[in-house]
């Protein structure tokens, strides 16, 4: 390796990646990484310091009404490709450890669990990549098939962690740990901790040290119950989600004239943005944690806010659900608390 | 104890195997049959007695049978003085104690579905008595219950084979290695080592087992020999990790499975360490009988699902090929839980194109789920009449999107046989309305029940100014969508009849011009009749699907794929769903057209087709496949 690898501060390159991918060009940023990794750039750092965090700006972008949705997934679609060519131009072999990465039940967020993948691959792990929202019962098949000495899981949304927690159980239950990865996690993994995972890493290079250096289980250790589920307010919020949500979208647009003049797509996504609200509530409550809902509060309202749409709609659809969610009252504490954030935000 | 709890599992094996018990005909990927459950059941370190809804018995694995001799499958469980144990009034999932006889039990019930119930029986005489009663015989049945947990967790031969040799470590000996039987004249082994971390694993030739007192005969499943007549001196190399020195003690024990041997445990201990006494000899013996139950019963299911693999490897979504001036993508997503094959499939056939081979050099590592490996290599390129080649007659690159009447392996059966009737079909014959007449009648002339389908089958060709023209003939299939490129989702017109159903068939074919960057979708009404949403019995539907389809103007046909994948995916929540089907055939835009060739740039999900080692590792259940370039 030369120094020029080391050295080579990337976010210029970065910056044009950034451009390759926004326009959808393909080949330019497929070049762009593949000329590096002839003058001697490391491809792990080409991963982890340009395409990831040209991802992160990406997400960014979109949330600032800057990108819109189509140019956001072209652009991510883009940079798998760039991604899969920068690993076939790489040759590996594999030694004997073997790791299963997947995101989780419903996760298509991706990227992120497919950088993990490569990173591991060019660390010499033989590695089974399952890609976005695998199904608890075939990521088990798997494992029974391959045996491998661990699962890598991404889960990028909070939403995804009941059916997270049901997968690692599930792996678990089959004698393999789990390791978890991924911003569903929340901030210092304080969710894998919590499920059970028997591992947590912040980044992808985090990861491969984690299970570099054996730091996982051979055989998990047995699992503990969540006892603040015991009150089953977790599974009544997600069994009446549907009335909820008809009830609530009823009282908001008795409640906000504005609704009125709405078209049937604003109409689809205010109930889109509501079922989001009571989806984060839920996992909330699974993990028992107000942050987590409070943290999404935030960052609702200020992706509405640029896209015009007033904090004080967020604030009224919180207050309309509350009052739905009379006879829940953990739901209702982690409510009072998304209220004033999204009053602060005003 | 933590204890795999089937009933708190996504679809367990346990549910499985009930699903099974209930209708054999439905052995669909990695459904184990009764064998396999018998071994599974066998490897378990409790007693277990399965029962149907009227309390008798189906199957009784040999722990319960020590513990209650008089158990018969055929008969009810609770019967005369064996009642005691077998109370259905006791909650599910509590364990109990009871005396019986001169024996305490603990007893433990869980129900499967409706149908089935099982009973769960340790005997815990000893652990009643305190430690003190038994010396180290609470250590034994402590590490013997340890080992019934871990032996019966997985189905792999790898993992199994990796707990048995660390669980036999310090409790056992120093080193502990685990020799699985010979395939191909070579053994694989595992060894686990006092004081290290992990397990080392290698590979030996079948002949140098030879070299070890008494393994040959523990292999062919010869009882053990006694440690004191074995030579530790004659211990090959191979046996012992490097830096260990030599061993004062061996002890080989064969690993009895349920049909045929299922491997050697060899245990050795350090000079200066205890020989291996009558005692620990016999302990290792149940050992060896609990881990050898739990080995075969893997290496059975992994036989099983190799099997199965090969089976269903052509039902399977293709890859999609790499075509010049086409980008295609594909997703799959089937309806059952276990099963990774349903009634909708897609394809894709150029003439001259290879037939499927073996993965790129580089494939040392499937990549399932989103692959986009080419099978075709850059030379074979041609596109179109007059590509070089030529197997059979030169055609038009076609693609073909269906669904037949049903689910699961049944319906991907007869999906798998238009897809093929389609490849030799088009050997002869190339015009899209007499491919589908000829589909049709031999859909009519099939001997399965209920065998229609309805398809669209869609030719390619190279339109002026970069543009592709797509010719499409819709078989009473729901009519494809075009996205133009300022982002104006149009219903194609093309309509006709389904197929399976009556001798004549019209059809009304139509021609969709796309520009660069345009887009035509095929999809089965797995899409448009999702039901799901907000209050989780709406329908998706084609308004939708069409909005969904309008926000994507702009993107790469496989992130419009994934995007309406997503969509749907949301839709349903955690409804159940049908299969799902979507392809999309796309004019790439100029700016995608460059260098840059993406032959080999993904890995290839590797099908191995013999050893039961490699089963094929493809993502069940879903695929999204892309080409094009």
């Amino acid at each position: 390796m030369t120094d020029l690898g080391l050295a080579a501060d990337l976010s210029a390159t970065t910056e044009r990646h950034l451009e390759c991918i926004g326009q959808a060009d393909e080949y330019g940023a497929i070049d762009l990484l593949l000329g590096l990794l002839d003058e001697g750039v490391p491809a792990e750092r080409l991963l982890l310091e340009v395409v990831a965090p040209a991802q992160r700006r990406v997400g960014d972008l979109w949330a600032a009404n800057e990108w819109s949705v189509a140019r956001e997934h072209g652009a991510t679609a883009v940079s798998e490709r760039a991604v899969a060519a920068v690993a076939a131009k790489v040759r590996t072999s594999p030694k004997d450890g073997r790791v299963t990465v997947a995101c989780s039940d419903g996760e298509y967020h991706q990227l992120p669990t497919r950088l993990l993948a490569e990173v591991l691959r060019l660390r010499g792990w033989q590695v089974d990549f399952l890609g976005a929202s695998v199904p608890g019962f075939h990521l088990v098949t798997h494992l029974h098939q391959t045996g491998p000495d661990a699962v890598a899981l991404g889960c990028a949304l909070p939403t995804r962690l009941p059916r997270a927690h049901a997968t690692i159980t599930a792996c678990q239950a089959v004698g393999v740990p789990v390791l978890a990865g991924g911003l569903g996690f929340g901030a210092g993994g304080r969710f894998a901790r919590k499920l059970g995972a028997d591992g947590w890493a912040p980044t992808a290079d985090a990861a491969a040290d984690l299970l570099q250096a054996g730091l996982l289980p051979s055989f998990p250790a047995p699992l503990e119950t969540l006892p603040h589920l015991a009150d089953a307010r977790y599974a009544q919020l997600v069994k009446g989600r549907a009335g909820q949500l008809s009830r609530t979208m009823r009282a908001l647009t008795a409640a906000y004239p504005p609704m009125a003049s709405y078209s049937d797509q604003q109409l689809e996504s205010t109930a889109d943005d509501l079922g989001h609200i009571v989806d984060f509530l839920a996992a909330a409550l699974y993990v028992d944690d107000v942050p987590l809902f409070t943290d999404f509060i935030s960052w609702t309202c200020e992706v509405l806010r640029v896209r015009g749409v007033p904090s004080a709609s967020v604030v009224l659809g919180l207050c309309l659900l509350r009052d739905e969610l009379h006879d829940l009252p953990r739901a209702r504490d982690i409510l009072a608390e998304g209220i004033e954030t999204a009053r602060s935000a005003q | 104890m933590a204890r795999v709890r089937p009933g708190s599992i996504p679809a367990s094996i346990s549910e499985l195997s009930g699903r099974h018990l209930e209708d054999p005909s439905q052995n669909r990927t990695g459904t184990p049959d009764a064998d396999l459950l018998r071994a599974v059941m066998e490897a378990s370190g409790e007693g277990v007695v399965l029962c149907d809804a009227g309390g008798h018995v189906i199957m009784v694995n040999s722990a319960a049978t020590r513990i209650v001799p008089g158990v018969t499958p055929g008969l009810p469980a609770a019967w005369g003085a064996v009642a005691v144990l077998f109370d259905r009034s006791c909650p599910v999932g509590e364990s109990r104690r009871v005396t019986y006889g001169e024996r305490l039990i603990r007893v433990r019930r869980e129900t499967f579905g409706v149908a089935h119930h099982a009973w769960y029986l340790s005997d815990v005489t000893a652990d009643h008595h305190g430690s003190g009663h038994l010396p180290g015989g609470c250590r034994r049945s402590e590490f013997l219950v340890e080992a019934g947990h871990r032996l019966s967790a997985s189905l792999n031969t790898r993992r199994c084979a990796r707990a048995a040799a660390e669980l036999a470590i310090p409790f056992l000996g120093d080193v502990a290695m685990v020799l699985l039987p010979a395939e191909h004249r070579k053994a694989r082994w595992l060894r686990a080592t006092a004081g290290v971390a992990g397990v080392e694993e290698g590979v030996i030739a079948a002949a140098a087992t030879g070299e070890v007192p008494g393994l040959v005969e523990a292999l062919d499943g010869f009882p053990p020999v006694p440690s004191r007549w074995l030579d530790p001196a004659q211990a090959p190399g191979w046996l012992l990790p490097t830096g260990f020195g030599p061993a004062a003690h061996i002890l080989v024990t064969p690993l009895p499975g349920t049909g045929a041997p299922a491997g050697a445990l060899l245990l050795a201990r350090r000079t200066g360490g205890p020989p291996f006494d009558e005692k620990t000899e016999s302990l290792v013996r149940v050992f060896a009988a609990r881990a050898g139950a739990a080995v075969s019963a893997a290496m059975l299911y992994q036989e099983q699902s190799a099997t199965n693999a090969i089976l269903t490897s052509d039902l399977l979504p293709p890859e999609l090929p790499v075509l010049d001036h086409v980008e295609l993508a594909g997703s799959l997503r089937a309806s059952q839980q276990a099963g990774l094959i349903g009634g909708d499939f897609y394809d894709v056939y150029q003439s001259g194109a290879p037939v499927p081979s073996a993965p790129h050099p580089a494939a040392g590592i499937p990549v399932p789920g989103d692959t986009r490996s080419p099978r075709t290599s850059a030379g074979d390129r041609e596109y179109g009449p007059g590509a070089r080649g030529v197997r059979g007659r030169e055609h038009a690159p076609l693609v073909i999107l269906g669904d037949v009447c049903g689910k699961g392996a049944r319906a991907a059966v007869l999906a798998g046989q238009i897809r093929h009737s389609l490849r030799t079909l088009l050997l002869l014959e190339d015009r899209p309305e007499r491919l589908i007449e000829l589909i049709n009648l031999s859909l009519l002339a099939s001997t399965a029940p209920d065998s229609y389908a309805t398809l669209v089958l869609a030719t390619l060709r190279p339109g002026d100014d970069e543009h592709l023209l797509v010719d499409l003939a819709v078989a009473g299939h729901p009519e494809p969508l075009i996205l133009r490129a300022d982002g104006g989702v149009e219903e194609v017109t093309a309509r006709g009849s389904m197929l399976g159903a009556l001798e004549r068939i019209d059809l009304d074919p139509a021609t969709v011009d796309l520009a660069p960057g345009e887009l035509c979708l095929l999809y089965s009404d797995g899409i448009t009749e999702a039901f799901g949403g907000a209050t989780g019995r709406e329908m998706y539907g084609m308004d939708r699907l069409k909005a969904a389809l309008a926000t994507c103007a702009g993107m790469p046909a496989e992130a419009v794929v994934q995007r309406l994948e997503q969509l749907t995916t949301a839709w349903l929540g955690h409804g159940e769903h049908d299969d799902r089907a979507l392809l999309a055939i796309q004019a790439p835009l100029a700016g995608r057209r460059a260098s840059a060739p993406r032959t080999g740039s993904e890995r290839s999900a590797s099908r191995t087709r013999s050893g039961r080692s490699a089963a094929p590792v493809r993502h069940p259940g879903t695929a999204v496949r892309e080409g094009g370039r």
